[in-house]
Protein backbone atom coordinates (compact mmCIF):
# COMPACT_ATOMS: atom_id res chain seq x y z
CA UNK A 1 0.00 0.00 0.00
CA UNK A 2 2.18 2.75 -1.24
CA UNK A 3 -0.58 5.63 0.01
CA UNK A 4 -0.23 4.56 3.00
CA UNK A 5 3.35 4.38 3.46
CA UNK A 6 3.86 8.13 1.74
CA UNK A 7 4.99 10.24 4.39
CA UNK A 8 3.14 13.43 5.62
CA UNK A 9 4.51 16.34 3.86
CA UNK A 10 2.53 18.74 5.91
CA UNK A 11 4.47 19.49 8.57
CA UNK A 12 7.36 20.17 6.13
CA UNK A 13 4.92 22.29 3.47
CA UNK A 14 4.20 24.74 6.66
CA UNK A 15 6.73 26.70 6.86
CA UNK A 16 6.61 27.16 3.00
CA UNK A 17 3.19 27.80 3.10
CA UNK A 18 3.65 30.78 6.21
CA UNK A 19 6.54 31.80 3.65
CA UNK A 20 4.32 32.02 0.64
CA UNK A 21 1.51 33.81 2.88
CA UNK A 22 4.01 36.06 3.94
CA UNK A 23 5.65 36.89 0.47
CA UNK A 24 2.17 37.94 -0.22
CA UNK A 25 1.16 39.83 2.58
CA UNK A 26 3.89 42.59 1.44
CA UNK A 27 2.65 42.81 -1.72
CA UNK A 28 1.11 46.27 -1.65
CA UNK A 29 -1.36 45.38 -4.53
CA UNK A 30 -2.85 42.07 -2.20
CA UNK A 31 -3.93 43.59 1.24
CA UNK A 32 -4.16 40.84 3.56
CA UNK A 33 -7.78 41.03 5.28
CA UNK A 34 -8.00 40.40 9.10
CA UNK A 35 -10.40 39.55 12.07
CA UNK A 36 -10.80 40.39 15.13
CA UNK A 37 -9.45 37.05 16.59
CA UNK A 38 -6.05 38.29 14.76
CA UNK A 39 -5.90 40.72 17.56
CA UNK A 40 -6.15 37.84 20.06
CA UNK A 41 -3.88 35.99 18.22
CA UNK A 42 -1.34 39.40 18.90
CA UNK A 43 -2.03 39.34 22.02
CA UNK A 44 -1.14 35.99 23.08
CA UNK A 45 1.70 35.67 21.01
CA UNK A 46 4.80 33.95 22.97
CA UNK A 47 7.20 35.81 20.84
CA UNK A 48 10.16 38.50 21.72
CA UNK A 49 8.87 40.10 19.01
CA UNK A 50 7.20 44.05 19.82
CA UNK A 51 4.04 44.57 17.42
CA UNK A 52 3.22 48.45 16.97
CA UNK A 53 -0.41 48.02 15.46
CA UNK A 54 -1.54 51.25 14.33
CA UNK A 55 -5.51 51.81 13.54
CA UNK A 56 -5.60 54.15 10.64
CA UNK A 57 -7.79 55.69 7.49
CA UNK A 58 -6.60 56.82 4.68
CA UNK A 59 -9.24 59.78 4.56
CA UNK A 60 -8.31 60.73 8.23
CA UNK A 61 -5.80 64.04 8.46
CA UNK A 62 -4.50 62.86 11.79
CA UNK A 63 -4.07 59.41 10.43
CA UNK A 64 -1.66 59.86 7.69
CA UNK A 65 -0.31 62.94 8.96
CA UNK A 66 1.59 60.01 11.68
CA UNK A 67 2.27 57.50 9.62
CA UNK A 68 5.70 58.53 8.82
CA UNK A 69 6.85 58.63 12.31
CA UNK A 70 5.54 54.64 11.74
CA UNK A 71 7.76 54.49 8.11
CA UNK A 72 10.07 55.90 10.42
CA UNK A 73 10.30 53.45 13.35
CA UNK A 74 9.65 50.50 10.51
CA UNK A 75 12.95 51.31 9.03
CA UNK A 76 14.64 52.14 11.78
CA UNK A 77 14.24 49.05 13.75
CA UNK A 78 14.59 46.87 10.74
CA UNK A 79 17.32 45.08 12.20
CA UNK A 80 15.58 44.55 15.95
CA UNK A 81 12.41 42.45 17.20
CA UNK A 82 10.34 44.99 16.25
CA UNK A 83 6.95 44.82 13.87
CA UNK A 84 5.20 47.80 12.27
CA UNK A 85 1.46 47.00 10.90
CA UNK A 86 -0.70 49.44 9.63
CA UNK A 87 -4.41 48.09 10.16
CA UNK A 88 -6.69 50.07 7.93
CA UNK A 89 -10.43 50.65 9.01
CA UNK A 90 -11.49 52.45 5.79
CA UNK A 91 -14.61 51.01 3.73
CA UNK A 92 -14.45 47.90 2.48
CA UNK A 93 -15.32 49.00 -0.44
CA UNK A 94 -12.64 51.61 -0.72
CA UNK A 95 -9.80 48.84 -0.39
CA UNK A 96 -8.84 48.56 -3.94
CA UNK A 97 -9.85 51.74 -5.22
CA UNK A 98 -8.34 53.90 -2.14
CA UNK A 99 -6.21 51.78 0.17
CA UNK A 100 -4.40 50.24 -2.40
CA UNK A 101 -3.03 53.09 -4.77
CA UNK A 102 -2.61 55.31 -1.30
CA UNK A 103 0.35 52.56 -0.63
CA UNK A 104 1.98 52.73 -3.75
CA UNK A 105 1.79 56.59 -4.06
CA UNK A 106 3.23 57.32 -0.73
CA UNK A 107 5.59 54.11 -0.99
CA UNK A 108 4.79 52.76 2.41
CA UNK A 109 6.74 50.27 3.51
CA UNK A 110 5.42 48.68 6.70
CA UNK A 111 2.61 45.66 6.53
CA UNK A 112 -0.93 47.18 5.92
CA UNK A 113 -3.86 45.07 6.58
CA UNK A 114 -7.72 45.49 6.40
CA UNK A 115 -9.46 45.04 9.09
CA UNK A 116 -12.48 43.00 8.12
CA UNK A 117 -15.36 43.93 10.66
CA UNK A 118 -18.46 45.39 9.48
CA UNK A 119 -19.52 45.68 13.75
CA UNK A 120 -15.72 47.75 15.10
CA UNK A 121 -17.52 46.78 18.65
CA UNK A 122 -16.49 43.54 17.93
CA UNK A 123 -12.70 44.48 18.61
CA UNK A 124 -12.07 47.97 20.05
CA UNK A 125 -12.26 46.47 23.59
CA UNK A 126 -10.10 43.23 22.64
CA UNK A 127 -7.53 46.29 21.45
CA UNK A 128 -7.84 48.26 24.34
CA UNK A 129 -10.72 48.58 27.39
CA UNK A 130 -10.20 52.70 27.25
CA UNK A 131 -10.03 52.97 23.19
CA UNK A 132 -13.49 54.99 22.40
CA UNK A 133 -13.20 53.98 18.56
CA UNK A 134 -11.51 57.48 17.21
CA UNK A 135 -8.80 57.11 15.40
CA UNK A 136 -5.74 57.41 14.87
CA UNK A 137 -5.09 54.79 17.83
CA UNK A 138 -2.00 52.44 18.33
CA UNK A 139 -0.99 49.12 20.87
CA UNK A 140 2.10 48.44 21.38
CA UNK A 141 2.51 45.27 22.61
CA UNK A 142 5.04 43.07 23.98
CA UNK A 143 5.22 39.68 25.44
CA UNK A 144 8.52 39.08 27.13
CA UNK A 145 7.26 42.62 28.90
CA UNK A 146 3.90 42.21 29.44
CA UNK A 147 3.14 45.46 28.37
CA UNK A 148 0.58 46.63 26.47
CA UNK A 149 0.91 50.41 26.08
CA UNK A 150 -1.89 52.30 24.22
CA UNK A 151 -2.50 55.66 23.18
CA UNK A 152 -5.83 57.72 21.22
CA UNK A 153 -4.00 60.00 20.03
CA UNK A 154 -1.57 61.30 16.81
CA UNK A 155 2.08 60.02 17.98
CA UNK A 156 5.27 62.39 17.28
CA UNK A 157 8.28 59.74 16.23
CA UNK A 158 9.65 60.54 19.57
CA UNK A 159 6.65 59.92 21.94
CA UNK A 160 6.50 56.11 19.37
CA UNK A 161 9.88 55.32 19.75
CA UNK A 162 10.44 55.88 23.54
CA UNK A 163 7.30 53.43 23.68
CA UNK A 164 9.16 50.87 21.67
CA UNK A 165 12.09 51.24 23.64
CA UNK A 166 9.96 50.35 26.70
CA UNK A 167 8.18 47.67 25.33
CA UNK A 168 11.91 46.15 23.98
CA UNK A 169 13.59 43.69 26.30
CA UNK A 170 16.71 45.11 27.43
CA UNK A 171 19.75 44.83 25.28
CA UNK B 1 -12.63 72.70 66.72
CA UNK B 2 -12.90 75.62 64.14
CA UNK B 3 -9.32 75.60 63.78
CA UNK B 4 -9.33 71.62 62.63
CA UNK B 5 -12.42 71.95 59.93
CA UNK B 6 -10.01 74.51 57.31
CA UNK B 7 -7.40 71.62 57.20
CA UNK B 8 -9.71 68.73 57.05
CA UNK B 9 -11.21 70.82 54.18
CA UNK B 10 -8.33 71.26 52.14
CA UNK B 11 -7.63 67.39 52.44
CA UNK B 12 -11.63 66.50 51.23
CA UNK B 13 -10.71 68.81 48.77
CA UNK B 14 -7.66 67.44 47.52
CA UNK B 15 -9.33 63.79 47.71
CA UNK B 16 -12.12 64.76 45.32
CA UNK B 17 -9.85 66.39 42.63
CA UNK B 18 -7.59 63.01 43.22
CA UNK B 19 -10.80 61.25 42.59
CA UNK B 20 -12.57 63.50 39.51
CA UNK B 21 -12.42 61.87 36.10
CA UNK B 22 -10.02 63.16 33.94
CA UNK B 23 -11.85 63.80 30.88
CA UNK B 24 -13.74 60.37 32.04
CA UNK B 25 -17.23 62.45 31.10
CA UNK B 26 -20.51 60.47 31.09
CA UNK B 27 -21.09 56.89 31.82
CA UNK B 28 -25.10 55.17 31.77
CA UNK B 29 -27.07 56.64 34.70
CA UNK B 30 -25.35 60.03 34.86
CA UNK B 31 -27.42 62.67 34.45
CA UNK B 32 -26.50 65.39 31.41
CA UNK B 33 -26.27 68.72 31.49
CA UNK B 34 -28.25 71.05 29.47
CA UNK B 35 -27.01 73.64 26.94
CA UNK B 36 -27.45 76.46 24.96
CA UNK B 37 -26.05 76.44 21.28
CA UNK B 38 -26.56 78.30 18.51
CA UNK B 39 -28.84 76.31 15.59
CA UNK B 40 -27.84 76.45 11.31
CA UNK B 41 -31.18 78.16 11.85
CA UNK B 42 -29.59 81.24 14.02
CA UNK B 43 -31.54 80.17 16.89
CA UNK B 44 -30.20 79.19 20.13
CA UNK B 45 -31.32 75.47 21.20
CA UNK B 46 -31.52 73.99 24.43
CA UNK B 47 -32.89 71.02 25.04
CA UNK B 48 -35.25 72.20 28.16
CA UNK B 49 -36.73 74.35 25.06
CA UNK B 50 -37.96 71.12 23.23
CA UNK B 51 -41.27 70.73 23.91
CA UNK B 52 -43.32 67.27 24.77
CA UNK B 53 -39.66 65.35 24.62
CA UNK B 54 -39.62 62.06 26.23
CA UNK B 55 -36.28 62.12 25.76
CA UNK B 56 -33.47 62.98 23.39
CA UNK B 57 -31.20 62.15 20.37
CA UNK B 58 -28.05 63.60 21.30
CA UNK B 59 -25.49 62.71 18.16
CA UNK B 60 -22.00 64.32 18.30
CA UNK B 61 -21.57 64.29 14.33
CA UNK B 62 -19.85 66.52 11.64
CA UNK B 63 -19.89 66.99 7.95
CA UNK B 64 -16.42 66.09 6.97
CA UNK B 65 -16.46 62.62 8.80
CA UNK B 66 -16.64 60.03 6.09
CA UNK B 67 -18.46 57.42 9.11
CA UNK B 68 -20.57 60.70 9.86
CA UNK B 69 -21.47 60.91 6.49
CA UNK B 70 -21.96 57.34 5.90
CA UNK B 71 -24.97 58.09 8.93
CA UNK B 72 -26.32 60.97 7.41
CA UNK B 73 -29.22 59.73 5.95
CA UNK B 74 -30.23 57.22 9.13
CA UNK B 75 -29.96 60.05 11.51
CA UNK B 76 -32.21 62.00 9.44
CA UNK B 77 -34.86 58.86 9.35
CA UNK B 78 -33.96 58.32 13.27
CA UNK B 79 -35.55 61.70 13.81
CA UNK B 80 -38.69 61.44 11.24
CA UNK B 81 -39.47 58.30 13.28
CA UNK B 82 -38.70 59.07 16.75
CA UNK B 83 -39.54 62.98 16.92
CA UNK B 84 -43.16 62.31 16.41
CA UNK B 85 -42.95 59.68 19.32
CA UNK B 86 -41.34 62.51 21.31
CA UNK B 87 -37.20 61.42 20.88
CA UNK B 88 -35.95 64.86 18.49
CA UNK B 89 -32.30 64.29 17.06
CA UNK B 90 -30.49 67.22 18.58
CA UNK B 91 -27.06 67.09 16.55
CA UNK B 92 -24.23 68.75 17.75
CA UNK B 93 -20.88 69.47 15.65
CA UNK B 94 -17.75 69.32 18.16
CA UNK B 95 -15.01 70.01 15.78
CA UNK B 96 -12.83 73.44 15.90
CA UNK B 97 -12.90 75.04 12.72
CA UNK B 98 -9.48 76.13 12.23
CA UNK B 99 -8.11 72.53 12.23
CA UNK B 100 -10.87 71.20 10.35
CA UNK B 101 -12.56 74.05 7.99
CA UNK B 102 -15.05 71.89 6.38
CA UNK B 103 -16.63 71.69 9.85
CA UNK B 104 -17.67 75.66 10.05
CA UNK B 105 -20.63 77.15 10.89
CA UNK B 106 -21.14 78.47 7.85
CA UNK B 107 -20.05 74.99 6.14
CA UNK B 108 -22.74 73.21 8.07
CA UNK B 109 -25.45 75.67 7.57
CA UNK B 110 -25.01 74.42 3.60
CA UNK B 111 -24.55 71.10 4.83
CA UNK B 112 -28.19 71.54 6.62
CA UNK B 113 -29.47 73.01 4.12
CA UNK B 114 -29.06 70.76 1.06
CA UNK B 115 -29.81 67.55 2.74
CA UNK B 116 -33.07 69.68 4.44
CA UNK B 117 -32.38 68.78 8.08
CA UNK B 118 -35.05 68.15 9.86
CA UNK B 119 -33.57 68.36 13.28
CA UNK B 120 -31.65 70.82 15.11
CA UNK B 121 -28.04 70.75 14.04
CA UNK B 122 -25.98 73.07 16.44
CA UNK B 123 -22.60 74.43 16.74
CA UNK B 124 -20.31 73.58 19.76
CA UNK B 125 -17.69 76.49 19.45
CA UNK B 126 -16.01 76.23 23.11
CA UNK B 127 -16.39 72.36 22.56
CA UNK B 128 -17.79 72.52 26.23
CA UNK B 129 -20.43 70.09 25.90
CA UNK B 130 -18.32 67.57 23.94
CA UNK B 131 -16.02 67.78 26.90
CA UNK B 132 -18.79 67.30 29.17
CA UNK B 133 -20.53 65.03 27.65
CA UNK B 134 -16.53 63.00 26.98
CA UNK B 135 -17.59 62.54 23.11
CA UNK B 136 -14.69 61.80 21.37
CA UNK B 137 -15.54 60.95 17.73
CA UNK B 138 -18.14 61.65 15.10
CA UNK B 139 -20.48 59.86 15.58
CA UNK B 140 -20.95 59.47 18.67
CA UNK B 141 -24.63 58.99 20.33
CA UNK B 142 -26.05 59.86 23.89
CA UNK B 143 -29.40 58.57 24.52
CA UNK B 144 -31.04 61.09 27.54
CA UNK B 145 -34.26 60.59 28.56
CA UNK B 146 -36.95 63.36 29.59
CA UNK B 147 -34.95 63.50 32.62
CA UNK B 148 -31.70 63.85 30.64
CA UNK B 149 -30.17 60.57 32.49
CA UNK B 150 -27.71 59.16 29.66
CA UNK B 151 -29.45 55.59 29.00
CA UNK B 152 -27.40 54.46 26.28
CA UNK B 153 -24.29 55.44 24.78
CA UNK B 154 -22.22 54.58 21.62
CA UNK B 155 -23.07 53.18 17.84
CA UNK B 156 -26.27 53.77 16.35
CA UNK B 157 -26.13 50.27 14.48
CA UNK B 158 -23.45 47.82 13.84
CA UNK B 159 -22.45 48.36 10.04
CA UNK B 160 -21.27 52.11 9.29
CA UNK B 161 -21.04 50.82 5.68
CA UNK B 162 -23.70 48.98 4.80
CA UNK B 163 -27.10 50.14 6.35
CA UNK B 164 -28.82 47.46 4.02
CA UNK B 165 -26.15 44.95 6.16
CA UNK B 166 -27.29 46.36 9.57
CA UNK B 167 -28.26 43.47 12.13
CA UNK B 168 -28.45 45.26 15.36
CA UNK B 169 -29.86 48.85 15.89
CA UNK B 170 -28.44 49.31 19.22
CA UNK B 171 -29.77 53.09 18.87
CA UNK B 172 -33.21 52.05 18.15
CA UNK B 173 -33.29 49.34 20.36
CA UNK B 174 -32.67 51.34 23.89
CA UNK B 175 -34.98 54.02 22.13
CA UNK B 176 -37.61 51.32 22.31
CA UNK B 177 -36.87 49.83 25.53
CA UNK B 178 -37.22 53.40 26.90
CA UNK B 179 -40.67 53.59 25.15
CA UNK B 180 -41.99 50.20 26.66
CA UNK B 181 -40.22 51.70 30.08
CA UNK B 182 -37.93 48.49 29.91
CA UNK B 183 -34.15 48.50 30.76
CA UNK B 184 -32.02 49.15 27.92
CA UNK B 185 -30.20 45.83 27.29
CA UNK B 186 -27.16 47.34 25.65
CA UNK B 187 -26.26 50.13 27.43
CA UNK B 188 -23.08 50.86 25.43
CA UNK B 189 -21.20 50.18 22.16
CA UNK B 190 -17.91 51.05 20.70
CA UNK B 191 -17.54 52.24 16.74
CA UNK B 192 -14.66 53.32 14.41
CA UNK B 193 -14.63 57.02 14.33
CA UNK B 194 -12.95 60.51 13.37
CA UNK B 195 -12.02 61.53 16.69
CA UNK B 196 -12.99 64.66 17.49
CA UNK B 197 -10.69 67.98 16.11
CA UNK B 198 -9.89 69.98 19.48
CA UNK B 199 -8.62 73.47 19.16
CA UNK B 200 -5.16 73.56 19.30
CA UNK B 201 -3.66 74.56 22.74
Amino acid sequence: MPLLEFPNLYPLMKPLLFFLLSVQCLSAQNIPFIKADQIKRWKAAETDTVYVLNFWATWCAPCVEELPSFEKLNKAYADRKVKVVLISTDFKRNVETRVAPFIKEKGLESAVVFMDESNPNNYINMVDSTWSGAIPATIILSKRNETALFFEKKLTYEELEAAVKQALPPD
Amino acid sequence: MKKAIFPLLLVLAAISTAFAPVGGGYTVGDTATDFNLKNVDGTMVSLAGIKDAKGYIVVFTCNHCPYAKAYEDRIIELHKKYAPLGYPVVAINPNDKDVQPADSFDKMVERANMKNYPFAYLYDETQEIARTYGATRTPHVFLLDAKRVVRYIGAIDDNSEEPSEVKEKYLESAIDALRAGKDVSVKETKAIGCSIKWKKA
